[in-house]
Order: C-alpha cells, then structure tokens, then sequence
C-alpha cells in the first residue's frame, strides 16, 4: 500500500522540478534586475510561466549566452554589430536608466554640487584629489567646498555601468581613450574598487570625500547625495526621470545596426549625460526554439504592459517606434518555428 | 611432517574453523588497507590535478606576458595588458603586516593564559578565542567596513601621517589622503583574524611542557619572563611554529574579508596606506566575469602563482622544523 503512495509523490516531486526547468532561463546585467524581477512576477500571474533570471553581470551574461547555457543573455554594454554576427546572435534594447555620480561630503544635499565631464574624467585619473581644486571650485560658486581628500570609487568587478560610465569618460575627455579606454572593467590609476552597484553605495555612504558611480535606483534607495551635471548642452542638469526620457528621446534607433546605440552624452538641453540603455541577447537561430518563444513572449508582455511598471522603479520604458523596429527585427531575424 | 600431519587433521575436523575465520578477518584487513591507501592516493591525485589544470589555464598569460607578467603591475582588460606584480605584492605585504601584529600578541595571549592566568579565568578566555576562531571571515569583512574602517580614516592615518609621515624615507610608508581602505586596514583585520589560530595552538602546545622543567626552573630563581623565554618556548617551537604557519596560510588565502577593506586598487605604492589588492581578492572581483582568453587566463595564472607562493610557504616552515630538530639533536 506505501509503494504506490511513494511513487506518486515521486511523479509529482520529479514533474514539479520539470515545470521549474521549464521556466524561461536568462542570466546578466545586474541593473535591470529589479525591473525584470517585478515584470517576470506579473507576467507569472497572468501567463503561469515564470522566469528564472541570474543577476550575475553584463560580462557574465554575455559569457552565459555563448555557451548557452541560458536562452537568453542581458547585458549593459552591447555587442557591436561584427560581434554579433560573429556569435549569431540578436541584440535588442529592453528598458533604460541614469547612471548618477554620488558623492558624500558633510553638511552638503543632494543637487548642491554640480560636476561637468571632463572634472568628472580628471577625478576619476586621479588629476584631481581635492575637493577645493580650483576646477570644483569654478564649478560650485555658490557651495563652500571643504579641504578634503577625494576617495574616488569604482566598481572592481566588471559591470556594465563602469562600461557607460567610461564611454560617457571617453567622450568628455580626450586622453581618457590612451589612458583607460572603455570596457566593463578597465585599469584605474586611482581610488577604492568596490564589489557591485551596492558595493559603491556602501563605501560612498561611509567614506568622507567620496564620490561614486551607481545606478539611479541604487541612489534612490540608499538615500545617497547625487550631484547635478552640465551636459553636452552646457545647461546643469538634475538626475530624473525626465532629464533621463529627454536624453533617451533623442536616440535614433533606427539608424543603429544591432541595435548597437550607446545614450551617454546625448545632445539635448535636458539630456541626463548618463543614460543607458540595457541590452537582451538572443540566438538568430536558437538550439531549442520553443524555449526561445517563450522568451520572446515574456519580453513582447514586458514591451506592451511593463512601461508603468518600469516607470514606477524609476526606469525609462522604450518608445512604440523602438519597441515596433525591434518586433520587426524578431520576426526577420530569430527563428521561430 | 607431524605438525603439518596434525594441522590437516584439525583442519579436517573442523571444516569452520580458524583458518578460514584468519582469511575472512585478513580479507577485511586487505580491503580496508586498500581503502584507506586508495584515499590517500586520492588527495595526490586532486593535488597533482589542480596543479596542473591551473597551468594548462594559465598557460596563455605565462607564455604571452613570459617575465614581465610577474613584474608588471598592469591590469587592463581593454588593453588586454595584464601582470601580477600589483597583486603578488599586496599579498605578501598584508600577510606580512598581519604576521607582524598577529604573532607576538597570539603568543602573549597563550603565554599568559598558560603560565599567569588565574585559573578561574582560564576557561572564559580560552573558549572565547577558540569562538574568535570560527567566526566566519565575511562577518570580520563586515565589521572591517562599517566599525573598522571609520576608525582607521578618522583617527588612525590621520595620526600616522601627521607623526610617522613627516619622517624623511619612513613617511614613504605612511603617505597619502586618509581614504580608510587600504593595505595597512587589510593587514590589521588579518592580524585580528589569525590571532585565535595562533593563540589557541600555542596554548596547547605550552600545557604539554613538562611542570618539572618550568618548576626546575623557577627553583633556581628564574623569572617567569626567563622560564616562557628558556624553556616553554624553545621546548614546544615546532609546535608553535606549526600554529604560525597554519595562520601564515589563512592569511595569504584570505579573500572576502581583505576585499572589502583593501580598497581593490590594482596598483603597486609605497605607502601601505594607500589601496592595494590580493591575488584572492583580484580572482574574486573578476573571475565571474572575466572574457575568455587571456583575461581569463591571467586571472588563473594569479591563482597557479598563489598555489605556488603556499606551497613555497610550507616547503620553508617543514624545511624550519628540520634544521631546528636537528639543531636540538632530535
């Protein structure tokens, strides 16, 4: 009378496992994951499938993808187009954000310290190692700024924020390229390293005189200081959601093969400096094509019903025309049948 | 011929008996040796293994950067440029730094537990360390960023620097902005971490002195500083040594604890409190992500370089032990 008691519960425990593995398998960047988190829960509920997302970096994604080990790869930085020709892969924007440098200096609010680029580059090459530099000090008439050292954080580990971060670099500062160059992780000649977006939060909130890179939500959520920045436009700028959509706003798609558009710099009188976009990975013609689908589905889901739901984590949803040239781009690209 | 006579005929009469119990027991012994040989080999095999799976992986980085892989202190993934310099030196120096502190004050604290604690005391004291011992290295990571590092930026490389400095040549060691992170932070959460290590071997190892030596002692008027120099210490230096070396090997291995306050900086200063990284810390930042190829490469070219520098370590102390057994005429 046990035997066959056992053996269902077995059935049930093996077919349960079964629906587990038959959730749809990404693994990369870190920074969309609270978005994809909130979508994939949505999208359970309303469809049964569930997503089973590893946030474990842009460069892990990527590596994850190649040797596919998961159906889908997400990354900040993207491939270029020979990149992905090379791998047979497909490449699509899926949401975006602001990158905000934030600092910790005592008795000084968020918005009182404004930073440009270049300022922002020399820091970062350890040209300028104190806050009462002449070049702050222009910068900020208004705020006194105290005789203190500056602790510039970076992310130690590859990420693709320290990707848009140094490209935004590149763009500002000529000898930037000579001297850095820009990839997830490259060789600073200064500062502290600090492990994930959470990593630079942390150490900028405990270190007197840092400055830090992080992804606005992480900003948001640890109530870090963020300074304001002038943009290609020359106007200060405020980090929000709208300086943020003003900046997207001005990327052509369209006109970018893969897909390949980098938002930092953007040109705009209200442009956030640094914006991002963060970028899906996906095989032209997938090993397993029903997996694939399903994918395919939860990001259509995410396109059509996710904008108020990215918009409440403080993301920026892509507009209808990126999100048409990208369904079109999946009809004539992925296999699907 | 009688006695073989004999032996059959019992052998004969009681078909059960005691040789086949012999070769049943002696069947159990067999398989059992060969179990635990097989074990034994096992561990040679996995040593051998990772040995060599590690350098078939670092191959590309020996053979691309050869020498200056060892001397170079860059580290650039966009330039695919990499050395170990940067990381092999901030290795050694935290350990060192960590040996330095951590030794002496482990030793004083079995000295006085063994030979001036009061008894009642004893006990507390000695099971506090052994906890100190197991707490695990993430939660002294923890507590080296948020209690440790605030200290050491506000009060501690302020102090250094205004004193140690403005020396000529020895403020080399002590230069830069006070940032908290830093070799000298990483250094002093390893001397904290491997100083239960030390204290607790050494404490075992001095209760195993024989009281007649130490009494012997004392009776001809030595002081208790004389008897723990003359007699407890050179009596139980293998030991001690034993515990010392266990530590130097926590030290160099350590990984979460001295990522979180070293600052991960993959350059070479002068000044130990300047940021610095660890061969363990650098794997552990990177390896996740890491392209493949010579990134990958270089990064497990620093971990063949760390299995070399432990096994180099423990080659030394064993080496030690020999000269001074020998010295004692053991």
């Amino acid at each position: 009378m046990m035997k066959p008691s056992l053996l269902a519960a077995t059935i049930v425990a093996a077919s349960a496992t079964y629906a587990a593995a038959g959730d749809i398998s990404g693994a990369g960047a870190t920074f969309p994951y609270p978005i994809y988190a909130k979508w994939a829960d949505a999208y359970k509920k309303d469809t049964g499938a569930g997503l089973n997302y590893q946030s474990i970096g842009s460069g892990a994604g990527i590596k994850q993808i190649k040797a596919k080990t998961v159906t889908f790869g997400a990354t900040d930085a993207p491939l270029t187009p020979k990149d992905l020709e090379a791998a047979g892969l497909e490449q699509f924007p899926m949401v975006m954000g602001g990158i905000v440098p934030v600092i910790n200096l005592p008795g000084v609010k968020s918005g009182d310290v404004v930073i440009d680029g270049p300022t922002l580059a020399k820091i970062y090459l350890g040209e300028i190692t104190n806050w009462n530099d002449p070049a702050l000090k222009t910068l900020n008439s208004k705020v006194t700024l105290p005789d203190l050292a500056i602790a510039a954080v970076h992310r130690a580990d590859g990420s693709g924020t320290t990707f848009n971060f140094t490209n935004y670099l590149d763009k500002v500062l000529p000898e930037w390229d000579s001297k850095i160059g820009v990839a997830t992780s490259v060789e600073w000649p200064s500062g502290i390293g600090a492990k994930g977006n959470d990593g630079v939060a942390n150490n900028v909130a405990n270190t007197p005189g840092a400055i830090g890179y992080v992804e606005y939500a992480y900003a948001k959520q640890n109530k870090l200081t963020y300074a304001d920045m002038v943009n290609a436009a020359g106007k200060v700028v405020e980090p929000t959601i709208e300086t943020f959509q003003a900046a997207a706003a001005n990327a052509n798609w369209s006109a970018a093969p893969g897909f390949y558009l980098i938002l930092s710099n953007q040109p705009g009188e209200q442009s956030w400096p640094l914006t991002a976009a963060t970028f899906i990975l996906m095989y032209k013609a997938p090993a397993n094509v029903a997996e694939s689908n399903e994918a395919l589905k939860f990001f259509a889901y995410d396109y059509d019903k996710g904008a108020d739901m990215a918009k409440a984590l403080d993301y920026i949803p892509m507009p209808d025309s990126v999100i048409a040239l990208v369904k079109k781009a999946w009809a004539t690209d992925i296999a699907q049948k | 011929m009688t006695a073989t006579a004999i032996q059959a005929a019992e052998t004969a009469s009681r078909p059960m008996d005691r040789s086949q119990a012999l070769a049943r027991l002696k069947f159990g012994d067999v398989v059992f040796r060969l179990m635990t040989q097989f074990s034994a080999l096992l561990v040679l095999v996995l040593l051998l293994g990772v040995a060599v799976s590690l350098l078939i992986g670092s191959w590309p980085a020996f053979s691309t950067f050869g020498l200056d892989f060892f001397i170079s202190d860059a580290w650039s993934p966009p330039k695919e440029h990499f050395g170990a310099a940067a990381a092999i030196y901030g290795t050694l120096v935290t350990s060192a730094i960590a040996m330095l502190i951590g030794v002496p004050v482990g030793v004083g604290v079995a000295v006085f537990l063994t030979e001036l604690c009061p008894l009642s005391l004893r006990r507390p004291i000695g099971i506090a360390i052994e906890l100190l011992a197991g707490i695990p290295s993430i939660i002294y990571g923890i507590w080296g960023v948020y209690y440790f590092k605030p200290v050491m930026q506000g009060y501690v490389q302020p102090f250094l620097i205004h004193t140690l400095g403005a020396i000529p040549g020895l403020g080399l060691l002590f230069a830069g902005p006070p940032l908290g992170y830093g070799v000298l932070t990483a250094g002093l959460v390893l001397a904290i971490m491997i100083l239960p290590f030390v204290t607790a071997i050494s404490r075992d190892v001095f209760e195993t002195v024989p009281p007649v030596l130490k009494e012997a002692a004392y009776g001809v008027g030595s002081t208790t500083f004389e008897v723990v120099g003359a007699i407890v210490i050179p009596y139980t230096r293998v030991g001690v040594i034993g515990g010392v070396m266990l530590a130097l090997g926590r030290a160099l291995g350590e990984t979460m604890a001295v990522t979180f306050v070293i600052g991960n900086a993959t350059k070479i200063s002068t000044s130990i409190l300047a940021q610095g990284t660890t061969i363990s810390a650098m794997i552990a930042n990177q390896f996740a992500d890491a392209d493949p190829g010579l990134f990958t490469s270089s990064l497990l070219a620093l971990g063949f370089i760390l299995f070399i520098i432990t096994f180099i370590v423990l080659a030394a102390a064993r080496l030690m032990l020999a000269r001074l057994e020998v010295k004692a005429g053991r």
